[in-house]
């Protein structure tokens, strides 16, 4: 299973990179033609070059040599260079990547664990009171996270003071192993966690308490009871059956909460990979928009990836259909 | 076939009120606008009040006509993008779940390729190559959401299908030597309705987000007002941090409630399609009124049949309590 995971995983990867390849040349205006001319004179030949290179288009080739060229460049990670930043795009990414990567991280971590036991907890008491908790639900998961978040950033951040604001760490510390830097990042992260937080939870939630619900209509549960098992064990055996399709449906989930959640940095003006691509759109910055595409593709396929791992781990069943 | 009416619980009713109402504010809200929502005749940033409702923006737009003129827009967009995903996730994912085969598994390949790749980055990849005249063209962006947004229906419905390939009916079908197609679209696809009904829903929640998103970031064509587009301008003139709430909140709170609508009618078309779902979402009276206990015991979670029985079952339940 875990084989045929990978080889989707390479072939999705294969086909944004050659959708990165493709959409400049398919579209109509030819944007690459009009992007070098409107950037000559204010970089160098150089540069040109190697914009011209990411692009696959160093030399009058064909598209399948130009094709050619294209992954070689991105397999020496030449992502091309940032019109507006001067700088390549790689280094540019390095600095942001790990902004989001620990926000919107942590941010699923925290939202799938409330979501899951919230959720295990609603099935398992279902028809009584909590159940007026659903449609509350249902609000929060249709909510647009940056909607969400720009609501939180008035009531909370500028109007209550309660967090600090705009930014992922105070202008006054200096960035470094030091105790006063890294407890201002945790500060200036919390709001935004809370954010996406907010907004992921109830998909969770609700997914969870309908496979609970379905869940307690099975026989073990029956039996589990039956025995005599304390109440507590027997929700812990249901819940540890229902998880299973949630984590088997990560892989929709993380690319929606991915996507929600860059914006919700854009909010919070926090440096992470969203905020950046917010200034590459706005200045049409196509060398960083694709790059930016492309890590956020390969950094969704490796959660996957990681999710079918933990499900594997999980769910005996799947270990037997693969040894067999 | 079975009756397709949807269990009358409460939610069902809330979520189709709700999105009632946003329909009808999609055909007639352009009409109903009292100003023209481009037209900057008015002070900038009125506070709310009796001649401008939301008050004005910060060119002295009138936001009341926006919200109205801006539905019309995001629905139209959001069903285009929802019909055209319907139709490519019906095709791949019958085809894949009847053919089976080499051609389940290249579609279903195909399918989980498009779930992998995340839709709304692709999507502002697509729509910043895109010339400036085609961003305002609607059947142009809602074709680009709905190649997004597919995905996920297609691998509902297959797996639905292939647990229809078998039956009796579709047998005799194939016996009687109807062509595959036929068979695909007149045998298969109506026993899907429930299924494909909640794709479809989906999808449109799905496509008003993305579209949104896409006017939030500025990549829609600012001269088409949408929802998006007036968080957009909003944003971009600092209006959250200046406490002009009444210029960013009431599209928001649209958004929110036409996708609490649809969420809210899919949970009964969900509550159709499990019937154990259906049982616990009944309130305690309903409950009572089909004689099941009042709190539900564990492991005996009911099985309700259809809701046309469910009057059949009250009234028994009724003769026995005299």
């Amino acid at each position: 299973m875990l084989a045929r995971r990978l080889v989707l995983y390479i072939v999705t990867a294969w086909v944004a990179i050659t959708a990165n390849f493709l959409l400049p040349r398919l579209m109509p205006g030819n944007p690459i033609q009009t992007l070098i001319g409107k950037i000559t004179g204010t970089v160098t030949p150089n540069e040109i070059r190697a914009i011209r290179l990411s692009f696959g288009l160093g030399f009058h080739q064909g598209l399948i040599a130009q094709y050619f060229t294209y992954l070689t460049q991105l397999l020496h990670g030449n992502f091309g260079v940032s019109i507006t930043l001067g700088a390549p795009v790689s280094s540019i990414l390095r600095q942001t990547v790990p902004w989001t990567l620990g926000l919107i991280g942590l941010a699923t971590i925290f939202s799938f664990a409330i979501g899951t036991f919230g959720g295990a907890l609603l099935g398992w008491t279902r028809g009584s009171r909590l159940d007026a908790l659903i449609p509350t639900a249902t609000f929060f998961q249709a909510v647009p996270y940056f909607f969400l978040a720009t609501v939180m950033l008035l009531l909370f951040g500028s109007d209550l003071h309660w967090f600090p604001v705009l930014g992922a760490y105070s202008q006054t510390v200096t960035p470094g192993w030091n105790f006063s830097y890294i407890s201002s990042v945790i500060r200036y992260g919390e709001l935004p966690l809370i954010a996406i937080v907010l907004s992921s939870l109830a998909g969770w939630m609700l997914g969870m308490r309908n496979m609970m619900i379905t869940m307690i209509g099975e026989d073990f549960v029956l039996m589990a009871v039956a025995k005599g098992l304390p109440r507590r064990k027997v929700i812990w055996h249901a819940a540890r059956n229902a998880i299973l399709p949630s984590i088997a449906n990560l892989s929709l989930a993380i690319g929606l909460v991915v996507s929600g959640a860059l914006l919700v940095e854009l909010v919070f003006n926090y440096p992470g990979v969203g905020d950046l691509l917010l200034q590459a759109v706005l200045n049409e910055d196509y060398p960083l928009i694709q790059g930016i595409f492309l890590v956020i593709t390969l950094a969704v396929l490796a959660a996957n990836f990681l999710a079918d791992i933990v499900y594997l781990w999980l769910d005996p069943r799947t270990r037997t259909v693969a040894a067999v | 076939m079975k009756s397709l009416r949807l269990p009358r619980s409460p939610k069902v009713i809330i979520g189709l009120v709700i999105v009632g109402f946003f329909i009808i504010m999609t055909v007639i809200g352009p009409w109903l606008a009292p100003y023209n929502p481009s037209s900057t005749a008015f002070a900038p940033l009125l506070s709310p009040s009796a001649h401008h409702w939301l008050g004005t923006t910060s060119l002295g737009q009138d936001i009341f006509s926006q919200l109205l003129v801006g539905a019309r827009a995001t629905m139209v967009v959001a069903l285009l993008a929802g019909l055209a995903a319907t139709i490519l996730s019906m095709t791949v994912g019958i085809a894949a779940g009847y053919l089976g085969g080499a051609s389940d598994e290249g579609l279903t390949l195909l399918s989980n390729v498009f779930l992998a790749i995340p839709g709304v980055p692709l999507l502002i990849v697509i729509d910043s190559y895109l010339p400036v005249n085609s961003r305002s063209n609607f059947f142009v962006i809602g074709l680009i959401i709905s190649l997004t947004g597919w995905a996920w229906g297609a691998r509902v419905l297959r797996a639905q299908t292939m647990s229809l390939r078998n039956r009796d009916f579709v047998e005799a079908a194939r016996i009687i030597g109807e062509k595959r197609g036929r068979i695909m679209f007149t045998e298969v696809a109506p026993n899907l309705l429930p299924v494909l009904a909640s794709s479809f829903l989906f999808t449109v929640l799905y496509a008003i987000g993305a579209y949104v998103t896409l006017a939030y970031i500025g990549l829609t064509s600012t001269a088409v007002w949408n929802w998006g587009t007036m968080l957009y301008w909003a944003q971009a003139n600092n209006a959250p941090l200046s406490g002009e709430w009444y210029w960013f909140v009431p599209p928001g709170i649209c958004i929110a409630l036409v996708g609490t609508g649809l969420a809210l009618v899919n949970f009964g078309i969900d509550e159709f399609i499990n019937p154990r779902l259906r049982a616990g979402g009944l309130t305690s009276r309903q409950r009572r009124k089909l004689g099941l206990p009042r709190r539900i015991r564990l492991g005996l979670t009911p099985v309700i049949i259809s809701t046309s029985k469910r009057s059949a079952v009250a009234a028994r339940a009724k003769l026995v309590s005299q």
